[in-house]
């Protein structure tokens, strides 16, 4: 008894170690850390749009000083913006296809918005050489683009995790022992990736 | 019906019996691959696993098209453009060298013979994370990108520096101090008046942050580090000690944990998959150094796009 016994205690822990490794060699642990990944880089989606919409109020502010006549654009900039604030998409619900439509389309509104908003700021030179207006302005693009960036790392992200858990060995783990379901990605739409082009 | 005859008589020993991969290695080389009475789920695996590798392979293809061809990093100016005298561009590296030294932030001139019909926002931002500027803790890198044929400049800024140098602050220096020369031709008064902008922000920040960080330098040590190490060690031996505790009381798995000299060993198998699992780790983060020339490279940074453009 003596014998097996201590040979017993060192063999399952090397089968147990060996098991890990194999598991851990195998991708067990891709489909977790390529999830996290994704919805790392989602939390960067929702980040940069959040400050794209705190920028919104300033430079409403701002153009209502120069063009209060243009009433109708900015009320839909600060309609689209309220909407867009109101769809949450956390990170736990970015594979619920209807929500992230939601998310999406509310999010393109504004953008759409925002380009009228600065079409129309072309029509008032003072404004166009407001020093706050064209930091707020800078402000603006430089988000618009890193919207685009984080939009852009968080697609990869999710194809990465998708292909993860449908591709061999990946699906194997994720169908045994994570449950793993796709995620939703963004849909291109014509011009929403860049920010409108602005001229001054 | 082994056809191969190699498996014959040992099928019902599974220890001899070669592996299904194996097998399926043999028989998708060999004829007669059909009438094969393989094990239909184990075909179907491979067959989806390589009709995948193949639609990864032909999906990439496009996006491998798409990826433009950056230059090397070569230096802290990369002048692709020729937009630059000798005695300028040594001038600019010199500053250039001189501000990292002090503050490690990488900030790299690039001039570009062209955009490779792409904006310079994904020019500046795809070209800033293949050479990985600025330290990885910090992000803290800095791009200033001339394109001189497309008549575009950006200021790209990593994460690290971005509340430093503001989009604002970027677009200002770009409008001021970089655009006016660059609209009379004078391309090394432009990129010069423009770096030496970047840095003056710059050094304001880092001078702040060293304030900052005299009042908690001793934030995280070595020693703190250590500490951390031996207190995981010990708990972790404490908690092997209470399940050795705990199942010897509990009769029927004592036989199996009496003996002490054994139970050492799960530390260090344990400890050898960690580790195992860490050199996989840090394989991954380790590839970034891209090789870049005169002992200058990139130190592992990335940007999310921060920064400003412009064109003049």
């Amino acid at each position: 008894m003596s014998i097996s016994t201590q040979l017993g205690r060192p063999l399952t822990w090397v089968v147990l170690s060996l098991v890990g490794i194999v598991l851990a060699g195998c991708g067990y642990n891709n489909v977790p850390t390529l999830e996290e990944k994704a919805k790392a880089a989602w939390s960067e989606v929702q980040n940069q749009y959040q400050r794209r919409a705190d920028l919104i109020p300033n430079l409403v502010e701002t153009v209502k000083g120069y063009a209060a006549q243009e009433r109708e654009v900015l009320q839909s900039v600060i309609e689209a913006r309220a909407k867009a604030t109101q769809v949450k998409v956390d990170a736990s619900t970015i594979n619920d296809p209807v929500k992230f439509k939601e998310f999406q389309d509310a999010q393109n509104q504004l953008t759409g918005a925002l380009g009228r908003l600065l079409v129309t700021v072309e029509r008032y030179p003072e404004l166009k050489s407001n020093q706050n207006f064209l930091a707020l302005q800078s402000q603006l693009e430089g988000t618009e683009n890193r919207v685009a960036v984080a939009r852009r790392d968080y697609i990869q992200a999710v194809q990465a995790f998708n292909t993860e858990i449908r591709t061999f060995p990946g699906v194997i783990w994720a169908k045994l022992f994570w449950g793993a379901k796709p995620m939703e990605t963004f849909t291109a739409t014509a011009g929403a990736e860049r920010p409108p082009a602005v001229k001054f | 019906m082994w056809e191969r005859g190699r498996g014959e008589g040992r099928t019902g020993n599974v220890v001899a019996e070669p592996s299904p991969l194996l097998r399926l290695g043999q028989r998708l080389k060999g004829p007669g691959a059909d009438t094969s009475p393989c094990p239909s789920p184990y075909r179907r695996g491979v067959l989806r696993c390589v009709s995948a590798l193949f639609l990864l392979l032909i999906c990439a293809l496009p996006a491998l098209a798409a990826e433009p061809s950056y230059p090397a990093l070569t230096g802290r100016v990369v002048d692709g453009a020729n937009l630059l005298a000798p005695d300028a561009k040594q001038r600019i590296e010199d500053k250039l060298k001189a501000h990292e030294d002090k503050t490690s932030d990488q900030v790299v001139v690039a001039t570009l013979p062209s955009l490779q019909d792409i904006t310079i926002e994904d020019f500046a931002n795809g070209l800033f994370r293949h050479w990985q500027l600025g330290q990885k803790a910090k992000n803290n890198g800095v791009l200033l990108i001339v394109a001189p044929k497309e008549r575009k400049v950006r200021i790209e800024v990593g994460y690290g520096l971005e509340g430093a140098l503001t989009d604002a602050l970027s677009k200002v220096i770009i409008t001021t101090a970089i655009a006016p020369k660059f609209k009379t031709g004078d391309f090394a008064g432009g990129i010069e008046a423009g770096v030496d902008a970047i840095l003056t922000i710059l050094a304001g920040d880092a001078e702040e942050w060293q304030r900052r960080a005299e009042v908690r330098s001793d934030e995280s040590t070595l020693g703190e580090d250590i500490a951390v190490v031996i207190g995981m060690i010990l708990i972790f031996l404490f908690i092997v000690s209470f399940l050795r505790g705990l199942s010897q009381q509990g009769g029927t798995r004592r036989h199996r944990l009496r003996n002490g000299r054994w139970v050492t060993l799960p530390q260090t198998t344990s400890w050898s998959t960690g580790s195992s699992s860490g050199s996989g780790w840090s394989g991954g983060g380790g590839g970034w150094s891209s090789g870049g020339g005169d002992s200058f490279s990139g130190g592992g940074g990335s940007s999310g796009g921060g920064g400003a453009s412009g064109d003049w």
